[in-house]
């Protein structure tokens, strides 16, 4: 067995993709200048966030978001062994290593971290109002930023005779870097209590694990879990619209097979229309949301993409019609976390015990409706908004002939779209042509092939020398990636010849047929009874629970947003397996024990 | 009363007419514990058959005038009086009742001439001569409703061993006040059996049941011959979270003779588990249920019968108090003030738990 990864500059660069690392900026890639420090240390790919190859725009919530991490736990709350978390680009594939804090700051930290931190949980409930201000205004500024090609001639009175000295040219620009900050801005707010959140659950989870060793991770999180939290909140929304597509009697128009017949059939009738209104009301905001991570603009949105949420509203209505009543039991659901957290309780040795025990779980309830709820508001509703406008500014180049699609945009680096709007501009006010027309479609087309060139390439899970032990909680609950993780990649431990190990992220034992999608296109694909093989799976993916008998993944911890939503649904799950989508064939038959987070081919 | 009476129908009220074997069998059954099913004839059967066969009249001939000092006279007397009740005509009633009980019982684990065991149930715990009549009175591997009838007979008849009756001679008391139910009760026939703790015996932990598992009956597993599959599940959530299946290289397994033998088995079978999955959260399950019914942690020996139907077919065969953990003095985790919460999530992120290793 290997000790360790291969060097990240013993990488070599796949065949075709020469010339990758003009797609990212110079900051996010290894580098001779600081080889030293590269190559003493481990890194692992994150493939629970960014799974797939990043395009050179898309790089930019990868850069924000972990920089906006690092930056609270180094700045703002004096995390006080943890500072932030390295990143990396290689072969379009996103690395990572969590920087630890001086040992001779800790205790320094430690009083700062106190009083920080400690101010964030007594005023938890305050603070996270203000949030949910922050974040819908954030989003009201993001929906106020528009891209329109430059007009011929500024508009008389709202430009010219108000004064306001500023035209359209401008502003275009203006809102460019409006949009980045506001990403940036995101990120920011995205952090802001994530990690405290984490720190809150890791205290209770401990506390757990130390009174009763053999206590499953899966319980501890259902003691902990919300009952009504917003990343259900579409997949209910879709429930409900199918019933009010029954009840309403329209139901039939679902079977009309694509959705602009289905729209014109509904359009012919008062309740058909009435139902369309209510599509529209829950699509604001609940279906800005991604069918993967939302890292990535090839995600679809349903809100951009409304055969999807159509597709499944279908799927619901013809189990309603079933007989499945599709309720969450919120009664059934709360009595059993109720009987749960009893049952330990009972089981402590003292009643000293069970008072911390009980504070730590009232902590960790508090804290846990962020760590549940804001994926949606920033991975999910936000960045939505984001592509959307993305591809509109795309949209206004193509008008201009810059490029051919207005996804072609994302080949474009975050600071590169300013060299493309400064031609745009100077080009309309002067006028000339512009350059870019002829500039660009060759970079893009070039960075396309990069781009397909590195799909092809299968990312090492880590590079360097791996610790001892993974010992940064961070990382263990956010990636999933633990000392056995790390030996299995290596090639060690003691599974047979079929085996994956991965972390048992909802119990269960089933056999069944895989079925193994690598991209969100393909969850059409997915039958009834199967088992469903991913790289990872999305919240959005909630419609296909109901068919499949459980989910393997490549990547993802116990509190990968996947994992929570698995065990909404009660479908074992084994997430983190490193090599399921590149190890298991569709049609093969699986065996899936979430309750020891073990895969087996078995025929 | 009722001549018989099934252990799923005890009450409290009935204790002195089915005596405290089964009493504690119904008991037992109530509250969720398993015991092998069956019946009890009830002190009513007892007296009803005493009475038809006017033994009062038959006592009292046989043992007027008895010197309880001359052993050969009191071995005489007490192997007649032993005789006289074990072939002694049952009332139809009577008898009709324990026949068809016995279908019944055969019916429900889906056996013919199902194998039971019959055992008196003394119904005067109290007294010092209930101690006498459990000398020999339990039958085991009693097939057939006619050698069901025999051995309860059997049983009443242990009523007058030589120790009792010269026990109650010399006493004063009157014969016709000792009563006697009967037990009757399917014989265990293992897939599997072993024991179980309702903590982990490893490091105390009690969320956690402990399961040690082999083929057959459970001897191998209490004597340690054979290494048992071992399994741990969780308390709350009934999920097994750690499994070592072992190769179990025999078994004790019934033979066609009514007897147990120890057998070798095949490696295809040795090396399988010998447990689903939903048979070891119905034993944990049993486990819990012991625990809290008795108020202790609890070190249970179990089997999974081949007969009953998957949902009953684990039974409960012993249960006794833990020994080992539960007479060390309980550790608090927060050990001694509790802490500053603010401290302790700052000695959660400098101590992570992946160091500890569980």
């Amino acid at each position: 067995m290997a000790d360790r990864f291969p060097s990240p500059f013993d990488i070599e660069t796949p065949e075709g993709a020469e010339g990758w690392q003009d797609m990212y900026v110079y900051s996010s890639l290894f580098s001779e200048s600081r080889r030293e420090f590269e190559d003493s240390i481990f890194w692992f790919q994150d493939g629970v966030h960014w799974p797939k190859v990043m395009t050179p725009w898309d790089a930019t919530f990868y850069e924000f978001a972990i920089a906006s991490l690092s930056q609270y736990n180094t700045r703002h709350l004096q995390v006080p062994p943890a500072n932030g978390i390295a990143f990396r680009i290689l072969n379009g594939y996103g690395y990572l290593t969590p920087v630890p804090a001086d040992p001779a700051m800790i205790e320094a930290r430690v009083a700062n971290f106190m009083d920080r931190a400690g101010f964030y949980f007594m005023n938890w409930n305050d603070l996270y109002d203000k949030w949910m201000i922050k974040i819908r205004d954030l989003v009201k500024e993001l929906e106020a930023v528009d891209f329109e090609p430059l007009p011929e001639i500024e508009d008389a009175d709202r430009v010219v005779k108000s004064g306001a000295g500023l035209g359209s040219g401008y502003r275009i620009q203006e809102n460019y870097r409006t949009l980045l900050d506001l990403s940036l801005k995101l990120w920011n707010y995205h952090f802001e209590f994530l990690n405290l959140g984490y720190a809150a659950y890791l205290d209770f989870f401990g506390f757990c694990k130390e009174a009763f060793p053999g206590i499953p991770d899966l319980a501890i999180a259902k003691m902990v879990a919300g009952v009504e939290v917003d990343l259900f909140r579409p997949d209910e929304e879709l429930k409900r619209l199918a019933r009010v597509a029954l009840d309403s009697g329209v139901a039939e128009a679902f079977a009309a097979g694509d959705v602009e017949a289905t729209c014109e059939i509904l359009k012919g009738s008062d309740a058909g229309r009435a139902w369309i209104a209510s599509f529209q009301e829950s699509a604001e905001p609940w279906f800005n949301f991604s069918t993967g991570s939302g890292f990535y603009h090839s995600d679809r949105i349903w809100i951009e993409n409304v055969e999807i949420p159509f597709e499944f509203i279908n799927d619901y209505i013809v189990k309603l019609q079933a007989g499945d009543d599709l309720a969450r039991p919120m009664d059934a659901i709360r009595a059993e976390r109720d009987r749960v957290v009893n049952e330990y309780s009972e089981l402590l040795a003292t009643d000293e015990d069970r008072e911390a025990f009980q504070g730590k779980l009232g902590l960790a309830r508090v804290v846990f409706p962020y760590v549940e709820n804001h994926n949606f508001y920033v991975e999910h509703w936000s960045h939505s908004v984001i592509w959307r406008k993305m591809r509109q500014l795309g949209e206004v180049f193509v008008k201009e002939g810059f490029w051919s699609e207005p996804n072609d945009i994302f080949y474009l680096k975050r600071t590169e779209v300013e060299d493309a709007l400064w031609d745009y501009y100077v080009s309309w006010a002067t006028p000339e042509p512009a350059a870019g027309p002829g500039r660009w479609p060759a970079i893009i087309d070039k960075r396309q092939k990069i781009c397909d060139a590195l799909r092809k390439w299968k990312p090492v899970p880590a590079l360097g020398a791996p610790p001892e032990v993974i010992t940064e909680p961070f990382t263990v609950m956010l990636w999933g990636i633990t000392s056995d993780s790390v030996n299995s990649w290596l090639g060690g431990g003691d599974l047979k010849e079929g085996e994956l190990r991965g972390m048992s992220a909802s119990p269960g034992l089933v056999e069944g047929p895989a079925r193994v999608i690598y991209a969100p296109e393909q969850i059409s694909e997915v039958q009834q009874g199967e088992i469903l093989v991913a790289p990872l799976t999305a919240p959005s993916w909630a419609p296909i629970f109901g068919k499949i008998l459980a989910t393997v993944t490549d990547t993802g911890g116990m509190m990968s947003h996947a994992a929570i939503v698995c065990r909404e649904y009660g479908l074992p799950a084994v997430t983190g397996t490193g090599f399921a989508t590149t190890t298991i064939k569709t049609g093969q038959m699986i065996r899936v024990d979430g309750n020891n987070g073990v895969v087996s081919v078995i025929g | 009363m009722s001549v018989t009476m099934w252990f799923e129908s005890y009450w409290p009220g009935l204790k002195s007419e089915v005596g405290g074997k089964a009493a504690s069998l119904g008991e037992m059954t109530g509250v969720g514990l398993p015991v092998p099913p069956g019946y009890a004839v009830t002190t009513a059967g007892y007296r009803a058959a005493h009475d038809a066969a006017d033994l009062d009249a038959t006592l009292a001939r046989l043992l007027h005038g008895l010197d309880t000092s001359d052993t050969a006279q009191v071995s005489t007397v007490c192997a007649e009086i032993r005789d006289v009740i074990r072939t002694m005509p049952l009332p139809a009633h009577v008898e009709e009742r324990i026949r068809l009980d016995y279908e019944q019982l055969c019916r429900k684990c889906e056996v013919d001439s199902l194998p039971v065991a019959v055992r008196s149930s003394a119904t005067s715990e109290d007294s010092p001569d209930a101690s006498f009549a459990g000398e020999h009175d339990t039958y085991l591997w009693i097939r057939g409703d006619d050698a069901v009838v025999d051995a309860v007979r059997r049983c009443w008849a242990s009523l007058f061993t030589d120790r009792a009756t010269c026990y109650r001679v010399e006493m004063g008391y009157e014969h016709r006040s000792v009563d006697m139910a009967v037990v009757i009760q399917k014989m265990v026939r293992p897939i599997a059996a072993g024991v179980a703790f309702t903590l982990n015996p490893a490091n105390g932990d009690r969320s956690q049941v402990a399961i040690d598992a082999a083929w057959g009956f459970g001897e191998g597993v209490v004597s340690g011959e054979v290494t048992p599959d071992n399994f741990l599940i969780d308390k709350v959530l009934l999920e097994v979270t750690k499994r070592d299946i072992s190769n179990k290289a025999h078994e004790y397994r019934l033979t066609d003779h009514d007897s147990v033998e120890k057998a070798t088995i095949d490696d295809d079978r040795a090396e399988k588990p010998c447990m689903t999955d939903v048979q070891l959260k119905a034993v944990a399950s049993l486990a819990k249920t012991a625990e809290r019914h008795y108020g202790c942690p609890q070190d249970i020996e179990w089997a999974v019968d081949a007969d009953l139907p998957e949902g009953e077919n684990i039974i409960l065969l012993q249960a006794r108090p833990e020994t080992v953990w539960s007479k060390k003095p309980r550790e608090s985790v927060t050990g001694g003030a509790a802490k500053d919460p603010m401290a302790s999530i700052v000695s959660t992120l400098m101590n992570p738990l992946y160091t500890k290793k569980q």
